[in-house]
């Protein structure tokens, strides 16, 4: 029997297929693995707005998918959203606006954020229907899976999976420590 | 490598499943202390999700805690859990005792994981902190593990 420490590690680096925020050589990366369904990275999202506007070019911040789903079955188009808003150079915007209108993910509320951001929402519409990027949110599923990703939302400060609290006065700190 | 304490339990309402049953196929066995623990860092949402890349292996997963089989049901149905979640009920922990991951000062089972192979043997095992969700990743490891013929996964 084996009893060991539940720390996890990012096993598939950052890289040029992830969302990225912020400066590439900052000294600090922050990963989440999300849901846009889900409650808790709702609750998460404002904190980390928060911790990178206190740490500005000290951080950047990687966001994955991680659809639960099973018990959120919006969750996953809402992530091929944000990817194909990604494509069309908007992945923050969609990102940002997802998890304030979480409360309506439906695909006609995700093709009218994207026209809402400017985006050309046909091709949205369709890349959706056709599943176009539902390869590379399994792909960061299956990453997630693979590092450990116990739920959501996972953070993982500079590839560390980080099991304390999300509140900003602890995310904050634990960033802090890694960072010095 | 030990053998997998046999075991015969309710898997629903009037059902049974036992170790025999699973028998011809990797199985992993997954204590946890109680159902209806918080939705979105819940061990059972994240297997369930994962759940066709254990199937990929050629393995069976069943949950196991102390709840009963009505308990089971109605959480079973409410996170649409597509695996069996079995109730070591009666005697209350008694299956969990003979793999030696109760806990009598809860009174319930600790959050432990069972790889068990196609012959019955246990090939990895692994007790978690009862806080914190381990995640899948372990299980995947030892699965993988497992194709390779006479390898045992040694966890860290």
């Amino acid at each position: 029997m084996s009893r060991r420490e539940n720390r996890a590690h990012l096993t598939v680096p950052v890289g040029p297929r992830d969302h990225t925020s912020g400066a590439e050589n900052a000294p600090l990366t922050l990963v989440e693995y999300g849901d846009f369904q889900c409650p808790h990275c709702r609750n998460a999202f404002p904190i980390v707005k928060k911790v990178q506007q206190q740490l500005g070019a000290r951080l950047r911040f990687v966001f994955r998918n991680f659809p639960l789903t099973q018990i959120h079955p919006e969750a996953e188009h809402a992530a091929e959203a944000a990817e194909a808003a990604g494509a069309q150079g908007a992945f923050w915007q969609m990102h940002d606006r997802l998890f304030e209108r979480q409360f309506a993910l439906d695909d006609d509320s995700l093709v009218e954020y994207a026209q809402e951001l400017g985006l050309n929402a046909d091709r949205l519409r369709g890349e959706l229907d056709a599943g176009t990027y539902r390869a590379k949110v399994r792909d960061d599923f299956m990453s997630g899976v693979k590092s450990g990703v116990n739920g959501t939302p996972t953070f993982f400060i500079n590839g560390e999976r980080y099991d304390g609290s999300y509140d900003l006065g602890s995310l904050l700190e634990a960033v802090s420590v890694a960072v010095s | 490598m030990k053998r997998a304490p046999d075991f015969r339990l309710p898997s629903g309402p009037g059902t049974f499943l036992s170790l025999a049953d699973l028998r011809g196929k990797p199985a992993i066995l997954a204590f946890y202390p109680a159902d209806w623990s918080p939705v979105c860092g819940d061990q059972l949402a994240l297997y369930n999700e994962v759940l066709p890349e254990f199937e990929k292996h050629g393995a069976q997963l069943v949950g196991i805690s102390v709840d009963g089989p009505w308990c089971h049901a109605a959480y079973s149905k409410s996170r649409n859990l597509r695996f069996p979640l079995l109730a070591d009920f009666e005697p209350k922990g008694e299956v969990a005792r003979r793999y030696g991951v109760y806990n009598a000062a809860s009174g319930t089972t600790e959050r432990a994981l069972f790889v068990i192979d196609a012959d019955g043997v246990i090939r990895w095992s692994f007790v978690s902190d009862p806080a914190v969700n381990p995640g899948a990743d372990g299980i995947l490891e030892a699965l993988e593990s497992l194709q390779q013929p006479g390898a045992v996964h040694e966890p860290a």
